[in-house]
């Protein structure tokens, strides 16, 4: 069977809040002073009653999970979940608080591509330089030299000082010694953001190159899309602790949707992006324009969104919606203000939003919804994910959907007349 | 069985790591990185100047001039009836290399922290390609002062080379930049955090160039405190060695020597335990 290279336990890392002054010269002091007696450092007890007071901050708590030999492992999480420190760590850039990592065969990252290059050095030695600072030696970069520069498609600049390069030639010259490090494991760090659509099918290829010889790739990214396609597993962190680790799909699907199939959802602060709840949503309720719960749809079927909401305000606002896909990219969006002013005094309200011929095509759908003042200069409130829908690969007519491309299909007149 | 377990492993990443363990065998595994650190540093200084790598010959030229005009012409030091010139080439030359490595090194964590959050290679490498790369610049400075010892050598006669001590000048070197390594080194370990200790630095290079022998022979210092005190100085007696092999004045004392080698050990042993506690989680708080 698959053997383990990656055996997490029990991995845990703090970092401390606020700068560093004399203030912490004492807290110092204080740490120092408990290791000499021999007790264990007063901070690094996990304790939720005493832990929270003070100005550290848990980046990873507890963790444990264990990678096998040719798994792709997606990284999922929020900005702030802990993605990159785990990473860090990984790449023993820094070092964990408690807890172990066992590692098998040799860990390459591209936390960032380029690290090392000296602008005023070639190409060439950049090359050299680069990939020895990844870990290869010398002999290794003159084997693979050729393949290298083969790969980034700077040839004729190879000679020539980097910092005379254009960024793209840059980075691509950087990914191509990375992408020839053949590692065991190997660990990436949205990478794939940089450079233009041809250089990042380029890399995503690589990936796949990399995980279909049967090496091991951890993956960290925001974009579902790229996660699910080429991720075996995934992992979703949130607040540095493991939430949910399994088959990618469902992973994903999860976190984009954590409340599967309720109709009415109650909104909680985690969704809140931002706004100062002079005017709150509480609810969130989905149905069919015959007012039926539902949240799968035909194709060209009208969905209707309600809102609980509660105002405090007696300004002038403005309501507005995103349907995102399951990446999270906003497909269409609808905003109040097109249409009518919107009055509001104190007291709580249902708003309802209902489509009017709109036609998305098959595929998981994602609600996003807040409110504004009319003059568009004050978020309200602003609440992601509040609800989600799927729409079936069938038209209203009961036809198949027949995959034909699009993201959503638009009511229009065809006209054919003859011309002489 | 548990045995097996153990070794399949290639490595373990802990919270608490042996405070012995200095990783030797990875610095080996990173020689080739070392080498193009060096090539590196020696390509990029003279990058984009005229003189090139003229300035290598130039700044001790003119660092000599300006000790000469100072302290022989108008202090009026004695030189120990050397000509002026030669006497302050001799002490720079070695002490030159002591302070760029000691300078040099002691930034390592805060200077190469981009490049030391992005990826893990023996942070060691770093101090280590310094101490080579200014070797290259040591050897051109070496070069200068022969070539002015050579025309004072066959034009004076206060100038008595023990030729039967040359053999001794690369332990000379060596000792130099493991005091430079081992200084600075533990300055760049105290610095990530506190980096109180760097405003000192430039200071205390200085004080030690007056405190060893550089500019003023040791011969000439009558208070036999401030002699100690001198002597005390890793470093004094490397310098007066290497003045009294090319130029017959100084001394060479076995004893004094034997206790800057001790002196240069236990500071680098030291220095490398707390250099590899602190490349751990400097990324935290430097």
């Amino acid at each position: 069977m698959s053997e383990v290279v990656i055996k997490v336990e029990s991995l845990s890392k703090q970092y401390r809040l606020g700068l560093v002054g004399t203030g912490t010269l004492v807290h110092d002091i204080n740490i120092w002073w408990h290791k000499i007696r021999g007790k264990e450092n007063p901070n690094l007890k996990i304790d939720a009653t005493k832990g929270e007071s003070n100005d550290l901050i848990w980046a990873l708590k507890d963790i444990n999970f264990e990678v096998k030999r040719g798994e792709v492992l997606g990284i999922i999480g929020k900005n702030g979940a802990g993605k990159s420190t785990l990473l860090k760590i990984l790449s023993k850039v820094t070092q964990p608080a408690t807890g172990s990592i066992k590692i098998k065969g040799r860990i390459a990252s591209l936390l960032e591509v380029g690290t090392g290059f000296h602008p005023e050095l070639t190409g060439r030695e950049n090359v050299f330089l680069n990939g020895a600072i990844m870990g290869m030696t010398k002999a290794e970069i003159a084997r693979k030299f050729d393949e290298i520069v083969d790969f980034s498609g700077v040839e004729k600049y190879i000679d020539t000082p980097v910092k005379r390069y254009s960024s793209g030639m840059y980075v691509r010259l950087a990914f191509a010694v990375a992408a020839h490090l053949e590692p065991e494991i190997l660990i990436v760090d949205e990478v794939l953001a940089v450079g233009d659509a041809e250089f990042q099918k380029k890399c995503l290829g690589k990936m796949k190159d990399v995980s279909g010889q049967g090496r091991t790739v951890l993956f960290v990214s925001h974009n579902m899309g790229v996660i699910s396609a080429i991720c075996t597993k995934a992992i979703w962190l949130e607040k540095g602790i493991i939430k949910m680790n399994g088959p990618t799909e469902k992973v994903i699907t999860t976190y984009l949707d954590p409340e599967e199939k309720q109709f009415t959802r109650t909104i909680k602060n985690e969704m809140r992006v931002r706004g100062n709840k002079a005017v709150e949503f509480f609810e969130c309720t989905i149905l069919n324009l015959s007012e039926a719960k539902k949240n799968f749809f035909v194709i060209g079927e009208d969905i209707r969104l309600d809102f609980l909401v509660e105002s405090k305000t007696t300004e002038d606002v403005g309501f507005w919606l995103i349907i995102r896909d399951r990446e999270g990219k906003p497909i269409l969006c609808s905003h109040q203000k097109d249409y009518t002013k919107q009055n509001i005094s104190p007291g709580r309200y249902v708003v309802s939003y209902q489509t009017n011929g709109i036609s998305l095509l098959p595929g998981n759908y994602f609600v996003t919804a807040g409110v504004l003042n009319y003059s568009y200069t004050n978020f309200f409130e602003w609440v992601e994910n509040c609800q989600s829908f799927e729409v079936l690969p069938a038209f209203k007519n009961g036809n198949k959907y027949d995959g034909r491309l699009g993201v959503v299909m638009q009511a229009a007149n065809w006209e054919v007349v003859k011309h002489d | 069985m548990v045995e097996k377990e153990k070794n399949e492993w290639t490595d373990i990443i802990r919270a608490n790591t042996n405070w012995f363990d200095f990783h030797l065998d990875q610095l080996w595994s990173f020689r080739d990185l070392l080498f193009l650190f060096v090539r590196r540093d020696f390509v990029s200084v003279y990058k984009q100047t005229i003189l090139g790598p003229l300035w290598f010959f130039i700044q001790p030229v003119l660092t000599s001039l300006t000790f000469t005009f100072i302290f022989s012409g108008l202090a009026k030091i004695s030189t120990d009836g050397l000509p002026a010139i030669l006497f302050y080439m001799a002490g720079i030359t070695l002490w030159t290399y002591f302070a760029d490595c000691l300078n040099k090194t002691s930034s390592t964590f805060i200077a190469n922290a981009g490049i030391f959050g992005k990826v893990y290679f023996p942070r060691l490498i770093m101090p280590l390609s310094v101490l080579i790369s200014n070797l290259i610049k040591l050897g051109i400075q070496v070069l200068i002062f022969i070539s002015i010892w050579i025309y004072f050598l066959s034009s004076s006669d206060k100038i008595h080379p023990q030729w039967q001590f040359m053999w001794f000048l690369p332990i000379l070197v060596f000792m130099m930049a493991g005091l430079g390594l081992g200084f600075g080194v533990l300055i760049s370990s105290l610095t990530t955090k506190y980096r109180d200790l760097t405003f000192l630095v430039g200071f205390g290079v200085q004080l030690l160039m007056y405190g060893s022998s550089v500019i003023i022979p040791i011969s000439s210092i009558k208070t036999e405190k401030i002699k100690m005190l001198m002597l005390l100085n890793p470093l004094t007696s490397i310098i007066e060695t290497f003045k009294y092999i090319f130029l017959g004045n100084g001394f060479l004392s076995w004893h004094y020597l034997l206790y800057s080698m001790t002196f240069m050990v236990v500071l680098l042993f030291i220095s490398i335990i707390v250099f590899n506690k602190v490349e751990k989680s400097f990324m935290d708080t430097v």
